[in-house]
């Protein structure tokens, strides 16, 4: 065996400059995404800070919303997005095992699968104008929590459903064949060995789209929300106040609201989200803790 | 009393996958409690026709189906619920698929969703079904370990163990020993051996030494036709009656 074989070449010392010099932009590029976050955070803290209270998080506004609380919004917001995921998340789930294990690959299901792309891509003050024209008006829901969860709802099904057929998709045909085989029926199958090994993919579109609902100013500004409403709701048909929404009212609908406050209820429209999400993750790890393969 | 009317009946079976052929007017019997072996080089039709008995075909959108299978004297196509006949029909794959569940779990898996619920009922099947598949004694105190953590040809004997869970009167093997090493291969043809006593064993092999030393008859497919079906005797030696049969069990072709 000649012992140079094993000598560094020029060939090998040029791989490995290549590699080192990758590595270092591909981490320099993942540092440099930390840089928005921090600064966003950073931004509404030191802004906000002068807002923040107790006070701020367990009151009313007070004083035409140039004091106050956002106490009313935390409630409205958790009352949409609880709602919308209400309807949402069981109805995308169902519609994505029914698209992913029952539905023939024939013109229909093209189609739908079209429509769900599509649907995906609306603007989401086209899904305001909808639940506007079908909820409140034509189905005679009101201005409500209902209406707006609705159009929340709709607005976040086709991503739960696209996310709901990959998490479906990424299970091994073989399972479900050696399933069939042993003579499971496909809803067995399903129940029993598909929806374990693929929960946490699916609780991930849902847990994504509790942002998204959350965030959405647009299409609960027409159907439910409120500027301003001294009261809780009592229930899905009261309006609400909604942080995202209070947020672009005391931004820019208000005149003379000190600085800090529309910091202050951005901070707490993330935290809220931030929790959700963290909820969510746990209850996934939770699930996720007995995964087998 | 011996029953002399065939375990499986295929007739005038042609199947074809988006106008393709693979199955050509194959017909053939299988007898109560025989090993039949099934050869043939690849593409020749031979897991098709498997997939056409316990009716996995119709798991596969492109295949359209021609002829009829029956089971025990009733046409396959009968069965309302596809389930109801796959409970009698263990299958084994080539390449071990283990359910991402314990050891156990894969076992019980089957009778229990054919509504077993018994405890009890469910440890004596899983002990006997591993005993069965030779397995037992390596597994017995890993029960609760993943399937997928024994080893290739411990996960072989498991999809044996699990196919073997229903008590099934038919077993089809494709390719069982493709991934498995020479000593397991025996290992498991001994234990085909003494379950043969009690069911009736269709078994695809690319080993034509297997078919040889398993089958009591072997059948020769040649893309998707029927060449031959005789018992061992005849399909081995130079009376085969079809010179191809001859040529390839000497290995001439193929």
């Amino acid at each position: 065996m000649n012992a140079s074989s094993f000598a560094t070449s020029a060939r090998t010392a040029t791989n490995r400059r290549v590699e080192s010099v990758g590595k270092t932009v591909l981490a320099g590029v993942t540092a440099l995404l930390i840089l928005p976050l921090t600064a966003i955070l950073g931004l509404l803290v030191i802004r906000g800070a002068p807002a923040l209270s107790l006070e701020f998080l367990l009151e009313a506004p007070a004083a035409g919303m140039t004091a106050g609380g956002v106490f009313p919004a935390i409630v409205g917001t958790l009352w949409l997005v609880g709602v919308s995921l209400a309807v949402s998340a069981p109805v995308g789930i169902m519609a994505g095992i029914y698209l992913n294990e029952y539905a023939r690959a024939n013109w229909i299901t093209r189609m739908v699968n079209l429509a769900i792309v599509n649907l995906a891509g609306v603007p989401s003050i086209v899904h305001a104008l909808f639940g506007v024209g079908v909820f409140v008006l034509f189905l005679g829901l009101g201005t409500s929590i209902l209406s707006a969860s609705l159009t929340l709802a709709i607005m976040t099904l086709p991503v739960i459903i696209a996310s709901t057929k990959e998490a479906l998709a990424a299970v091994p045909m073989a399972f479900r064949e050696a399933c069939w085989t042993l003579g499971a029926t496909r809803w067995q199958t399903i129940r029993h060995v598909v929806l374990p090994n693929s929960i946490s993919g699916i609780l991930t579109g849902v847990i994504l789209q509790v942002s998204r609902a959350a965030g959405e100013t647009a299409p609960i500004m027409f159907t439910g929300a409120a500027f301003y409403l001294p009261f809780l709701p009592q229930s899905v048909q009261d309006q609400c106040m909604a942080l995202s929404m209070h947020l672009f009212t005391v931004s820019t609908q208000v005149p003379n609201v000190p600085e800090a406050i529309p910091y202050a209820t951005a901070l707490v429209l993330l935290s809220v989200v931030l929790l959700v999400n963290l909820l969510a993750i746990a209850f996934r790890t939770y699930l996720r803790r007995n995964r087998k393969w | 009393m011996v029953n002399a009317s065939p375990m499986i009946e295929v007739e005038e079976l042609s199947v074809s996958y988006a106008g393709k052929p693979a199955l050509d007017q194959v017909t053939l019997d299988v007898r109560r409690n025989e090993i039949l072996a099934v050869i043939g080089p690849a593409n020749s039709g031979k897991t098709t026709l498997l997939n056409c008995i316990n009716r996995m075909i119709e798991t596969i959108p492109a295949a359209s189906v021609s002829g009829t299978v029956k089971v025990d004297g009733h046409d396959v196509a009968e069965y309302r619920d596809p389930s109801m006949l796959r409970r009698r029909i263990g299958m084994v794959f080539p390449l071990p698929v283990g359910l991402p569940m314990t050891v156990y779990e894969n076992v019980a898996f089957a009778p229990r969703m054919a509504g077993e619920r018994d405890r009890t009922v469910l440890d004596e099947s899983v002990e006997r079904c591993l005993k069965q598949s030779a397995l037992w004694d390596e597994v017995k105190d890993r029960l609760d370990d993943l399937g997928t953590r024994l080893s290739g040809g411990q996960q072989q004997r498991l999809t044996i163990a699990r196919a073997l869970s229903l008590n099934p009167e038919i077993l089809c093997l494709d390719e069982f020993s493709i991934a498995v090493d020479p000593v397991t291969t025996m290992k498991i043809e001994e234990v085909l051996k003494e379950l043969n006593k009690d069911m009736t064993i269709v078994m695809v092999t690319n080993l034509v030494l297997q078919a040889k030393r398993m089958a009591d008859r072997t059948a020769l497919l040649l893309n998707g036709k029927l060449v031959e079906v005789g018992d061992n005797e005849v399909i081995f030696s130079r009376q085969a009656a079809d010179a191809r049969t001859f040529q390839y069990v000497q290995g001439l072709f193929g």
